[in-house]
């Protein structure tokens, strides 16, 4: 049921969501956005000595979308870059406590994860192209 | 007041209506816009052709395959008459409506468009009547108006004159509008606009993807030169589309998809075309849907188009009535019902469409979120998605009752 969904965790994140807005002069900024929806994500980070000394992120989207993305920048900020790599979907659902979405809705609650992976693989594979081929993978989200 | 339809027995011969959703509610189907619900006779049509004359059609002499190609090409006659063609021969089977625009861009566009010349849509047309376009106009050279699209949801007429009578450079090729917004509700007055254009000899392509299923249609009286729609949002199965061509235009065109049945001779060097309206319908059809739509076309002539029309008017006007009286709801689109066909799109502030729908989920409505492959429209609109609700002839006030219910639901979850 609904009321399972949007409990006031969700809600309260929806309403006040952390870390939003845009970083300048970020070491990463990347988007992308849900084309069945056209909900839109993007995030700007900045990298100190491989840390994630800020994260932000922008967009507009369903509570899931905007609530999933405020909680994600919790979960990583102050943490190495190479976090991102090992969040999994399930982490993701677990922390926002939505383990019981239908597909539909899955990919809302998933989008920033999505679009923060990408951004990591961005940052390592313009540091060094010859990675490409490694990094590519490290962005599947589902 | 009588009731237009009698929706009860109608709604006896939609097995899906009767079924029950995972905690035993029923399903309040509200999204007819994307595709409709099938009635029995649909279901049994498509069922028969397999279990009893199932074989390829047009070529075989033997029963069976005589069977098929007399049922496939009744439908196409039962398609002629729905939309009242002069001739059997300009309707043509397609896969939906997105196809049939297709096939008019690949093969009237790439042989009449030239580079410098503008093609004319509107704001608010689905994607499948701006990309098909978009992707002609590059590899041509050619350019795209939009007819602007004002905030209640109507067109300027006589915008529409002063751009269609421009000469010289941007002088417009073609105009390719649909007859009914997918999202707006608005219907349009296809006639007049075809009158605008072929007083400056101006071709039009009609969409009726949402205005064919909905009120009668008749090609001879509006006079478009193409019309495209799909059977799935008319009872009828996925899987088939029809593209209505003026024979004179017809005859002059290319074909789009090329290979078996659309020949009449194939040499190692060259090939002589079938005729009109063969030529345009390459490899073997899908003749089961094309027979399991005129079942679907059948069951509408039963209730009469004008029946249906009245039906959804006087649905849509409950619907406008009841819905705007939920607070912070913005609704798009005409405020008058009879300005538009039987759907109403929404937002409800400060919930996105898409918790608006998961919530109304557990009512057992089913409406559509998103949006709805009209983002010039959802950038013009400046949002980036509504809810809509949609209506067909198995609806019920009682329906749109749950609906309201399951809106202020949705509040009460969200604070607002």
């Amino acid at each position: 049921m609904s009321e399972d969904i949007y409990r006031e965790m969700i809600l309260d994140h929806y309403r006040n969501p952390r870390n939003k807005g845009k970083i300048e002069e970020p070491d990463i900024r990347i988007n992308d956005s849900n084309p069945l929806c056209g909900d839109e994500i993007s995030i700007d980070l900045k990298v100190e000595g491989d840390i994630i000394k800020d994260i932000k992120f922008d967009g507009r989207g369903c509570a899931i979308s905007q609530a999933s993305a405020s909680m994600l920048t919790e979960m990583v900020s102050n943490k190495p870059l190479t976090t991102i790599k090992d969040i999994t979907k399930d982490d993701v659902l677990e922390n926002i406590g939505l383990t019981n979405l239908g597909p539909a809705r899955i990919k809302c609650a998933l989008l920033s994860l999505k679009v923060l992976k990408l951004g990591m693989v961005k940052y390592y594979v313009d540091k060094d192209p010859t990675s490409a081929a490694q990094m590519k993978d490290e962005s599947k989200v589902f | 007041m009588q009731a237009l339809l009698d929706v009860r027995k109608i709604r006896q011969d939609f097995p899906i209506l009767n079924r029950r959703l995972k905690d035993g509610k029923k399903l309040v189907y509200l999204d007819n816009a994307a595709t409709t619900q099938k009635p029995n006779e649909v279901i049994d049509a498509i069922c028969k052709y397999y279990s009893e004359y199932n074989s390829n059609i047009h070529r075989a002499v033997y029963q069976i395959a005589e069977e098929a190609t007399a049922e496939y090409e009744g439908t196409r006659e039962n398609v002629r008459k729905f939309i009242n063609a002069k001739y059997e021969e300009e309707i043509i089977f397609t896969r939906n409506t997105t196809e049939s625009i297709n096939l008019v861009a690949y093969s009237w566009g790439n042989a009449n468009i030239k580079k410098g010349n503008t093609i004319l849509l509107t704001e608010y047309e689905h994607h499948s009547n701006i990309v098909p376009w978009q992707i002609l106009c590059k590899s041509r050279g050619a350019r795209i108006k939009y007819l602007e699209v004002d905030e209640d949801g109507y067109l300027d007429l006589e915008v529409l004159d002063e751009l269609l009578s421009m000469k010289g450079d941007g002088k417009i090729k073609l105009v390719s509008l649909s007859e009914m917004s997918n999202v707006l509700g608005t219907i349009f007055p296809a006639r007049e606009i075809i009158k605008i254009a072929h007083e400056k000899n101006i071709p039009v392509v009609l969409d009726g993807a949402q205005s064919v299923p909905h009120m009668k249609t008749d090609v001879q009286q509006t006079g478009c030169d193409f019309l495209a729609f799909s059977a799935h949002k008319m009872l009828g199965p996925t899987g088939v589309g029809v593209l209505y061509v003026k024979k004179a235009i017809l005859e002059q065109m290319k074909p789009f998809i090329s290979g078996g049945d659309m020949i009449k001779e194939v040499h190692k060097e060259n090939t002589i075309f079938n005729d009109l309206p063969y030529r345009f319908e390459g490899g073997t059809p899908n003749i089961a849907d094309v027979i399991g739509f005129s079942a679907a076309i059948k069951y509408l002539n039963k209730i009469g188009m004008d029946n249906v029309r009245d039906h959804e008017l006087e649905m849509t006007s409950y619907l406008l009535n009841r819905i705007q009286d939920i607070k912070n709801i913005k609704v798009y689109g005409p405020k008058i019902a009879k300005d538009r066909g039987g759907l109403v799109s929404f937002n409800i502030e400060g919930i996105h469409p898409h918790d608006c729908a998961t919530i109304l989920n557990d009512f057992g409505v089913a409406i559509r979120s998103g949006h709805h492959c009209a983002q010039v429209l959802m950038e013009k609109l400046d949002i980036v998605a509504s809810s809509r609700a949609s209506l067909y002839i198995y609806n019920t006030k009682e329906e749109i009752d749950i609906l309201i219910d399951a809106l202020n639901h949705a509040r009460r979850i969200f604070n607002i």
